[in-house]
């Protein structure tokens, strides 16, 4: 009998550096994705202990969480501003090619690389960021690691691993018009929890995946840390390489099929078993908002603010009320009656051209709310680029959003785009946790559609009404 | 590192669930390129009121609290954020062992990298733990941390073994980092190198 693989045994199986009874495995990293933030103790360690970068050809870098969205000329906050300065010379002395800030090709790394064709089917990818899981849309084992990891990277071009579970969520059907991927996944993990992934590799498959733009299957694998997963992946198919055809770093010196052949060999076989399965109606998702302080605290747009009552559990039940409470709203409130202060449309989630289109479609012709202050942050400069080459900036523009340059930007708020204590967000980014976007701040996820509507509206409401 | 050694520390209790990273070492704190000075803004937010004044109502400034080495905490204690930052800041913080029934995979990691050893045991020996350490009756509650045995003790009647990845486990006796183990493996690097380059 044939062995049934996934493709998660498949690249981790194809990536064995070294195996040996009762010690984890050592993997072979096939691209490393390195930023500001989470590499300069990295560096500095490398350089204390005489080591060198192994593979420099490897490591791509770019600039982008701390990254001021306008006026990147000059960069007033010091502490940012060294933070990139050390990035660039740690780059130029050890070799590695940099998407600097005044690059056509800079933006937040997990758009950028995709959009490179960076990101390849069949490979591991890691970067030093949890929302590294993006990548995997591609069929690549894809995950975010800590500093000294990314230090061990740098130096051995492996990381020591043990092999995660297989968890497999099947979407059956498709999703409902007016509903996004973004939707999908905010649902996976209000069902699954925030830690209900932990110590997995989650692998979507079904209907709404496979029927699934390459951009909204991104959207979904960004989210799976949110659930706890280690990554999020996604078997390739005629929609991922048609969207890798032509990048940039795709190889030029083969025959396309050839490459598209090879890439095909790491689909998951039919019948391959994994260690868990979450089965999902995608028929029956509607557009989601979260109202608490964790990704999983999320539900209907249709639906209320829940009752820290209604939930069984005690410990959730102290965690319904406390996030209720920082999150200034009254329980069994209808989330169409949350009004909000601004609008962030951006992030590694859902910051792509695709995104903006669909955002753009529901304000055109129409005004941001008096009362709501809105921008959209594109997730690279090729976005931007090609958003302003459709007409897209001038839409936003005349309808009242701030149009930025590309960054991390207020997904986290380690530039100047803050919240300021107390302010309510309706953002398209992943993290609702206390203080993520400014200290007090507080951040309801939802889809780029759902969010464009509520800056119209100046409070959340169910973009299926709306005519689009 | 440092060889991890048994001892017996004060425990602190944060009773919570979901903690994440961003609650433990806030984003303003992640522009310096140091991989020290990040203690004092350990769960920043919770612990300063504006102006930095110690927060009363935050549990860990109590000053029963003082010098304690180990935290205990609700379920998927560090989930988010990748940030190494947040065991660097619970590190210089005072602490060498976090319990609970469970850790976010990347934070669990980054813990291991850097001396830090997070135990989960089940929810009656958690539960055990953190209402003596919150109780008014036991001003000073220890407990003994012994990794060689596995085994967690107090004088109360505790004494709950854990499980640990025994790789982690050595590496935390030992003080050995994984580059350091890696580089051993350098020629298996190289012929998985050869072989790769020769597939295109």
């Amino acid at each position: 009998m044939i062995n049934k693989k996934t493709l998660f045994d498949k690249i981790w199986d194809s990536h064995l550096v070294s195996q040996s009874e009762g010690q984890p495995d050592l993997i072979y990293i096939d691209l490393h994705l390195v930023h500001e933030v989470t590499s300069p103790q990295a560096f500095e360690n490398l350089r204390l202990n005489q080591r060198s970068v192994r593979r420099p050809s490897l490591t791509v870098a770019t600039i982008d969480h701390n990254v001021p969205t306008i006026n990147r000329e000059k960069i007033t906050d010091p502490i940012a501003k060294k933070q990139i300065e050390v990035l660039r010379e740690n780059c130029q002395e050890f070799n590695i090619n940099l998407y600097d800030i005044n690059s056509s090709n800079q933006g937040i790394v997990h758009v950028i690389g995709p959009e490179l064709g960076l990101t390849q089917p069949g490979m591991t990818i890691v970067c030093g960021d949890s929302h590294t899981s993006t990548h995997g849309a591609f069929g690549t084992l894809a995950f975010g690691i800590g500093t000294s990891e990314v230090e061990h990277v740098l130096a051995t071009q492996t990381l020591i691993q043990r092999k995660p579970k297989k968890m497999e969520i099947r979407t059956n059907g498709d999703l409902p018009i007016g509903v996004s991927p973004k939707d999908l996944v905010l649902a996976i993990i209000g069902k699954i929890g925030v830690a209900g992934g932990t110590g997995h590799a989650i692998e979507y498959t079904g209907d709404a995946i496979r029927n699934m733009s390459m951009e909204g299957r991104m959207t979904v694998c960004n989210m799976t840390i949110e659930g706890g997963g280690r990554a999020g992946m996604i078997s390739p198919d005629e929609i991922t390489y048609e969207y890798l055809e032509g990048k940039k770093f795709i190889p030029n010196n083969k025959d396309f099929k050839e490459v598209v052949d090879y890439w095909d060999s790491f689909k998951s076989d039919s019948e391959s078993e994994y260690d868990s399965l979450v089965e999902i109606d995608s028929q029956s998702i509607e557009p989601m908002v979260t109202w608490g302080t964790n990704p999983g605290q999320v539900t209907q747009v249709s639906g209320k603010v829940p009752d820290p009552l209604d939930f069984i559990d005690s410990e959730d039940q102290e965690n319904a009320a406390r996030a209720i409470e920082y999150m200034g709203l009254e329980p069994n409130m209808l989330i169409e009656d949350i009004k909000i202060d601004r609008v962030f449309l951006g992030s590694c989630t859902n910051a792509r051209i695709e995104d903006l289109r669909s955002a753009a479609k529901i304000i055109k012709g129409r005004k941001v709310s008096n009362n709501v202050n809105a921008m959209v942050v594109p997730g690279s400069m090729i976005v931007k680029i090609q958003a302003e080459k459709e007409g897209l900036d001038g839409i936003f523009k005349d309808s009242g959003f701030e149009w930025r340059e590309a960054g991390c930007s207020m997904c986290l708020g380690m530039n100047p785009d803050i919240l300021i204590p107390g302010e309510r967000c309706a953002s398209t980014s992943n993290r609702n946790f206390e203080g993520r976007q400014g200290k007090g701040g507080r951040t309801h996820l939802v889809s780029p559609e759902m969010a464009a509507a509520a800056a119209i509206k100046g409070h959340f409401t169910d973009i299926r009404n709306w005519n689009i | 590192m440092e060889p991890f050694k048994k001892f017996t520390g004060l425990v602190a209790p944060l009773d919570r669930s979901n903690v994440d990273t961003d609650q433990i070492i806030p984003k303003q704190f992640l522009k310096r390129v140091e991989r020290t000075g990040f203690g004092k803004f350990a769960f920043f937010d919770w612990r300063y009121l504006e102006g930095e004044i110690p927060n009363p109502d935050f549990i860990l400034n109590s000053p029963r609290y003082l010098g304690s080495e180990i935290l205990v905490a609700g379920s998927n204690f560090g989930s988010g954020s990748s940030r190494e930052h947040a065991p660097w800041a619970l590190l210089e913080y005072g602490f060498k062992v976090l319990i609970s029934t469970s850790f976010a995979d990347i934070f669990k990691n980054n813990c291991f990298q850097n001396g830090i050893l997070p135990i989960v045991l089940d929810s009656a020996a958690v539960s055990h733990i953190m209402s003596n350490s919150l109780s008014a009756d036991q001003e000073a509650y220890m407990v003994t941390v012994d990794l060689q045995n596995q085994i967690v003790t107090d004088d109360l009647g505790l004494s709950k073994n854990f499980d640990i990845d025994d790789f982690r486990k050595e590496s935390l006796l030992k003080g050995l980092d994984d580059i350091g183990r890696t580089t051993l493996l350098e020629k298996d690097i190289s012929i998985f190198e050869k072989n790769r380059i020769n597939r295109w």
